[in-house]
């Protein structure tokens, strides 16, 4: 309870603050840059301009400190930490890289961050574009949906502890709680602990994912087959075009353009996996991904910072060439504005 | 929301496939959490022994009871051993016994049959678990006798698993931290972003376009980038592993979806509006305050689902920047820690799981619509 009191101090004090910063900093721009005003009330000098010169700056401020405080500055930091040693006190070059590749575990995450990037964007986009189609053909559809949907709410650790739950293991025998070695075994086969078989543990993590994003897929997907235009595949049909022709040639080529924004907005949440195989496996049986491993370098052995950085900049590469792609569509969508 | 009603569709084979398959992935996709709904308030006996989709159905197992040692009691002539082998609230029935120093097997016997055996004393084993041992003769037995029996429990469901964690693994304590770290969490970003957003929109500075397309390229980097420096940040100024330092590190991590987000909205209000008001002599300040911000309170509320949702939901920062103290471990955190700890106690698992989801659960159900929206106008424009 007094920590809720505290929380809500905070807030009260956090919120005054900025509102006290905001309304201060305007009010003294007022009056520092206040207009010369003669006696008889005639404005002798206005310094309207200056005030609104100056007053963008006070607005952007706080915003601009935070963002250089925790992700600009931090940034450049990492990237500079990945040359030196786990100390962080001398410069070693190129060492950390040179360790990475030899490394067995690095290169185990590499290798997983790649299957995961093939399996876990496209097996998103395609089930949530197939569920978008289904959902807009039928009365529940909404419904449906909000199915689908709802694994976006649940944190990555709650829903491991869910799938965990799915993937549980009991010696042959006794009778299995776990709803997939129950169906394999009501199939005749043998129950198995399914998160350490080497390979395949490594997709039913990535199923987890997929599991989640499927939602943020669809409902980006369904938004934009809603701007398919209803004559083009009502032409389409009395053409006699098949319900499947109108699919892959008329609906795909139209929402092109968002099956991309969904298939590179996962694929950065794929890049950034943590929680997941912290919280399945720790990366055991060859399930090791970077995030994971960077931040074991973090802690391991009272922390690795040079390796830490490393890795974090190895994620960091691999984003570049979508922050420019994303860059380049914002820039594209501000000259249509 | 519009939906395309195709009246061809709907009588077609193909409409009826459809509609299977449709049915077949919201199934698909509910099972999972609605296998942990059910498990966590399932009995944590039953739970072990038999998959949630029985839980309608009774279980059976096999048990061993020990009677009681002690003195025996006088009455009426005879000496009795009174006990019970299963406790009194529970609702295990038994089936049958067998078995031990009675003789036999599992299903020898039934019970509410007094049962004689060779020693000469009698036993006399109830369905619910009490018993009677009885001698004429005081009785020779020093240690409890060991026997066996089949037991039935109907199925039952309880609300005890989740008193438990509450309690006893200190969930409760777990949730209390996450809704302190989560709210002002929340609150700052948005205060903050929302003044940078309006600038952003509409004032005039040098490096308008410039500062902002940095905001878009920060939209994508990742955590990783930050955390090594400024948890070292952190341990120098002496904030590390407390409230303060990550609420600011959430509010600094959240800010550029925020200003995005929000930018979009604000800039997308009509031209006249602000124009006009400006003519009327208000300063930007006022705009701001009296006349954007009522405007803006959707994309507000969709901000906040989603900082709210990232902030209840993360790990990462959690574990970097606050202790695994019991008065600032959050639920996903302690999550984690039973994961390691309690790994084969479902009934833990499944009720903490529970209460760490039911609140992302209700926001999300309770204002989907503004989280869609939010979805809708951080990555495709103008959706």
């Amino acid at each position: 309870m007094e920590q809720l009191l505290g929380a809500l101090v905070a807030i009260v004090l956090g919120v005054g603050a900025l509102l006290l910063y905001f309304f201060g900093s305007n009010w003294l721009l007022e009056i520092v840059a206040a207009d010369s005003v003669a006696p008889d009330g005639q404005i002798k000098i206005s310094r309207d301009r200056l005030r609104e010169s100056i007053r963008p700056w006070l607005f952007i401020a706080p915003a601009l400190i935070l963002l250089t405080v925790y992700l600009v500055y931090p940034a450049i930091q990492t990237v500079i930490a990945s040359f030196y040693d786990g100390s962080g006190r001398n410069f070693i070059g190129f060492s950390n890289y040179e360790w990475a590749l030899g490394d067995r575990e690095f290169r185990t995450a590499i290798g997983n961050n790649l299957v995961w990037l093939l399996f876990v964007p496209t097996l998103s986009t395609a089930l949530g574009l197939i569920i978008a189609v289904l959902a807009d053909t039928v009365r529940w559809g909404a419904i449906a949906k909000s199915f689908i949907f709802m694994p976006m709410a649940i944190s990555f650790v709650g829903a491991s502890i869910i799938w965990k739950f799915i993937y549980d293991f009991r010696p042959i025998g006794q009778e299995q709680i776990g709803i997939l070695n129950a169906f394999v075994v009501s199939l005749g086969g043998q129950p198995q602990t399914w998160l350490t078989v080497t390979t395949l543990n490594n997709f039913f993590l990535m199923i987890i994912l997929v599991w989640i994003q499927t939602g943020f897929a669809m409902v980006l997907m369904s938004a934009a087959l809603r701007g398919v235009p209803e004559e083009t595949m009502e032409a389409a049909r009395i053409d006699g075009a098949s319900e499947l022709q109108i699919f892959f040639q008329i609906m795909i080529p139209q929402v092109m353009g968002t099956i991309l924004v969904v298939w590179t907005t996962i694929t950065i949440t794929v890049l950034k996996v943590f929680d997941i195989v912290q919280a399945m496996t720790n990366g055991q049986w060859d399930t090791q991904v970077l995030a994971n491993l960077m931040y074991d370098w973090m802690f391991r052995g009272g922390g690795d910072f040079g390796r830490g950085s490393m890795i974090a900049t190895f994620i960091m590469i691999a984003v570049v060439p979508m922050m420019i792609w994303n860059i380049r569509r914002f820039q594209q969508e501000e000259a249509l504005r | 929301m519009m939906n395309r009603q195709i009246p061809i569709l709907k009588l077609s084979l193909g409409g009826l496939l459809s509609r299977s398959l449709l049915i077949f992935f919201v199934v698909l996709w509910t099972i999972p959490t609605f296998g942990l709904l059910v498990s966590s308030l399932r009995d944590k006996d039953q739970l072990r022994i038999s998959g949630w989709w029985m839980a309608l159905q009774t279980t059976t197992v096999q048990e061993q009871g020990r009677t009681v040692t002690g003195v025996a009691e006088e009455r009426d002539g005879l000496y009795v051993l009174e006990g019970r082998v299963i406790e009194e609230e529970d609702t295990k029935r038994i089936d049958t016994y067998g078995g031990g120093f009675l003789g036999g097997t599992l299903d020898s016997y039934v019970p509410d049959q007094p049962l004689v055996l060779e020693s000469g004393y009698t036993f006399e084993l109830n369905p619910d678990g009490s018993y009677l041992l009885t001698s004429t003769e005081p009785f020779e037995i020093t240690r409890g006798e060991r026997f066996f029996y089949v037991a039935t429990k109907p199925p039952r469901f309880t609300l005890e698993n989740y008193e438990r964690v509450l309690d006893g693994e200190r969930i409760g304590q777990a949730f209390i931290n996450t809704v302190t770290v989560t709210v002002p969490a929340t609150i700052i970003p948005i205060a903050i972003a929302s003044f940078a957003a309006y600038a952003f929109s509409w004032m005039e500075f040098p490096g308008r376009r410039f500062l902002f397309i940095i905001v878009v390229a920060l939209l994508v980097v990742p955590l990783q980038m930050s955390l090594i420096p400024l948890l070292r940040f952190y341990n120098d100024i002496g904030i590390a592993r407390t409230y303060p330092g990550i609420w600011l590190a959430h509010a600094g991590f959240g800010l550029p979806l925020a200003i995005y987000l929000l930018r979009n909205y604000i800039g997308g209000l009509p031209r006249e509006i602000i124009e006009s008001a400006k003519i009327d002599g208000a300063s930007h300040f006022q705009v701001f305050m009296r006349l954007v911000l009522p405007l803006s309170v959707p994309a507000l509320a969709s901000f906040a689902i989603f900082q709210f949702l990232w902030v209840w939901n993360d790990l990462l920062v959690a574990l970097v920047f606050l202790g695994k103290r019991p008065d600032q471990i959050v639920l996903t955190s302690a999550l984690r820690e039973l994961i390691g700890s309690r790994a084969e106690d479902w009934e833990i698992l499944t009720s903490s799981a529970f209460i760490s989801i039911a609140v992302p659960l209700l926001v999300f159900f309770s204002l989907q619509r503004y989280f869609v929206r939010g979805l809708l106008s951080g990555s495709v424009k103008g959706g």
